[in-house]
């Protein structure tokens, strides 16, 4: 290889080598997640949860905050992962935990191509309701499809083999599972990371901001958005196949419409198309309906509804969001002009 | 000399409503072409015939020889098509130079690039940075489309489709807006381009247009009027009546 290139001096040009540099708090998250384990060991279900939600909001991140594809039925892939992973344990073909997820992202990746080439033809509330039909029709096939997915009830007893052979999977006190969902998160957000920050992204944030232009520059637009679709299809799969050994049953919630609006009220909340807003949304939902519902056991989703409205209304970046407008803020009253 | 892109009879009717009647046109490479013609004459439609938003309800369209009436946008684009927009097309949520830097990636094929990232590709951040400077836009590279003046965001505009290094520049008014200080800027970056591109350019503000071209199309109702040099076609009375004695009071 030749010799590293000198720096740039332009303020533009270093933003964009400097772009996918590792900020000294980024590993902050992480050491939060560490820190949880070992400070409240009996909420590590509420942990497990947690974490799966951030994968599968990362996973939305990917389709709905870079490539800006609106989507209500993202919760298809998390089921289909889930069913994958229960299906394949329960009728005794397969069970062994991380080959078990690749499975779930295959099977997975796989509906989210073939659903792509058909719906991403479309764009806006065309593409919202498609999106919301394929989910409903594979919850409908989860429901009618008895014999191997146990319908309406679900599968139950699910057997997970320790992992790596050694450390096992205990319902009641989810250590393992915690540190294991905490691993496969940690891989599955450095190649998202990586993926964003890659030409590819730049490209998908293109499509985002301006489609018609990325048609006149000559980008696959179509190719480039399946693409994006199925590889996130594939990371939501995987959230599905860990929350369903992370709770060792299926049922027809993972593939519902409280799932696929719950994730989508979380990224925004969070913040869309920042990569951590996923993480920032999960924490903020999960908390504030934790207490809330302790407050309000009957009215609780009004506190949830009204911080959502704020946020619509005065904060479209979400909670990550508020940073920058604050900063603005700040910025104008020191500089009147 | 050769011909780059040609049209033949090409129309287009949208229902009852020609917007362009049997169009014979030919751009050579090198050319500094102008089209201009009254509002609604349909310049910016028989643009976007050439360039494949719009396909023609007949006729044909070549480019070197090759027919590429109902070829896709992009694959245009891939052959050396290239345009700007009347009115701006940018990613307003990115910087001036991550708008310019996914134009060349689309070029040079980086843009498929998932796994290395895209800071790391100097040959693309280079080359923008240089086509920045030309447009003097570089003091801006860092800054958002949406807090960037207008006259700014049009040398934007330019700055993306002269990243596709296109055979054939199609630029659809692209000193509208731009303070007159500055819209030298443009025939500038115009100049400085490889002499065999052929260049199509509509406007409406006539010092540019026969400052900038070599030859000169009139187009009214969506049919050649006509065609010539700016010499002859300034001494047109025909074109004088119907255009640039408007042109005076527009």
């Amino acid at each position: 290889m030749s010799a590293p290139a000198p720096a740039y001096e332009n303020p533009g040009a270093q933003a964009l080598t400097g772009r996918h540099r590792l900020r000294l708090w980024e590993p902050l998250p992480w050491l939060l997640a560490l820190a949880f384990y070992f400070l409240f060991p009996r909420h590590l279900g509420f942990g497990t949860e947690l974490l799966i939600t951030v994968l599968f909001a990362l996973s939305l991140d990917l389709a709905l905050g870079y490539a800006g594809i609106v989507t209500l039925g993202h919760a298809a892939f998390f089921g289909a992962g889930a069913y994958t992973v229960g299906m394949l344990a329960h009728h005794g073909i397969w069970n062994e935990p991380i080959t078990s997820l690749f499975a779930a992202a295959a099977v997975a990746a796989a509906i989210g191509f073939a659903s792509g080439l058909v719906l991403l033809r479309t764009t806006g509330l065309t593409l919202l309701m498609l999106t919301l039909c394929t989910m409903a029709l594979l919850e409908e096939a989860a429901n009618l499809g008895h014999d191997w997915t146990g319908g309406f009830d679900g599968l139950t007893g699910i057997t997970i083999p320790p992992l790596f052979g050694l450390f096992e999977f205990n319902p009641l006190f989810p250590k393992v599972q915690y540190l294991y969902i905490l691993g496969v998160l940690l891989v599955c957000f450095v190649f998202v990371r990586t993926l964003v920050y890659s030409p590819f992204g730049q490209s998908l944030t293109g499509i985002r901001e301006n489609t018609l232009r990325m048609h006149a520059v000559g980008a696959p637009v179509r190719t480039r958005l399946i693409v994006c679709y199925t590889i996130s299809a594939a990371v939501a799969g995987v959230a599905g196949g860990l929350w369903a050994q992370a709770n060792a049953y299926v049922n027809l919630s993972t593939l519902g419409l409280d799932r696929a609006a719950t994730v989508l009220i979380i990224l925004v909340l969070g913040g869309y198309g920042r990569l951590y807003g996923a993480f920032v949304g999960a924490v903020a939902y999960m908390v504030l309906a934790h207490f809330l519902s302790k407050l309000y056991p009957t009215a609780w989703q009004l506190g949830l509804g009204l911080m959502l409205v704020i946020i619509a209304l005065f904060f479209r970046g979400g909670i990550l969001g508020m940073g920058d407008v604050i900063t603005n803020w700040l910025r104008k009253l020191r500089a009147p002009s | 000399m050769t011909t780059l892109l040609e049209t033949r009879s090409v129309s287009k009717n949208f229902g009852a409503l020609a917007a362009s009647t049997d169009i014979n046109f030919k751009l050579e490479s090198g050319a500094r072409h102008a089209l201009i013609g009254p509002n609604g004459a349909g310049k910016t439609t028989f643009i976007n015939l050439l360039t494949g938003v719009l396909l023609p309800s007949s006729g044909t369209v070549l480019l070197k020889g090759r027919d590429i009436t109902t070829m896709e946008q992009a694959q245009r684009v891939k052959l050396g098509i290239a345009r700007t927009f009347q009115i701006n097309r940018l990613f307003r949520g990115l910087s001036v130079l991550e708008n310019v830097y996914i134009s060349i990636a689309e070029r040079v094929g980086a843009a498929s690039q998932m796994l290395a990232p895209a800071g790391t590709r100097r040959d693309v951040i280079d080359e923008a940075m240089a086509l920045l400077e030309t447009l003097k836009l570089a003091n801006d590279a860092h800054r958002t489309i949406a807090g960037l003046p207008y006259g700014r965001q049009r040398l934007v505009e330019l700055a993306i489709t002269l990243g596709q290094k296109p055979e054939v520049l199609l630029l659809d008014e692209p000193a509208a807006g731009v303070p007159s200080a500055e819209s030298h800027i443009i025939l500038d970056a115009i100049d400085a381009l490889p002499k065999s591109i052929g260049v199509l350019i509509i406007d409406h503000d006539m010092d540019l247009v026969f400052r900038f071209a070599q030859r000169i199309t009139v187009l009214v109702r969506g049919a050649i009027f006509a065609e010539g040099t700016p010499k002859e076609i300034g001494a047109n009375p025909d074109v004088r009546a119907v255009y640039l004695g408007q042109a005076a009071h527009v």
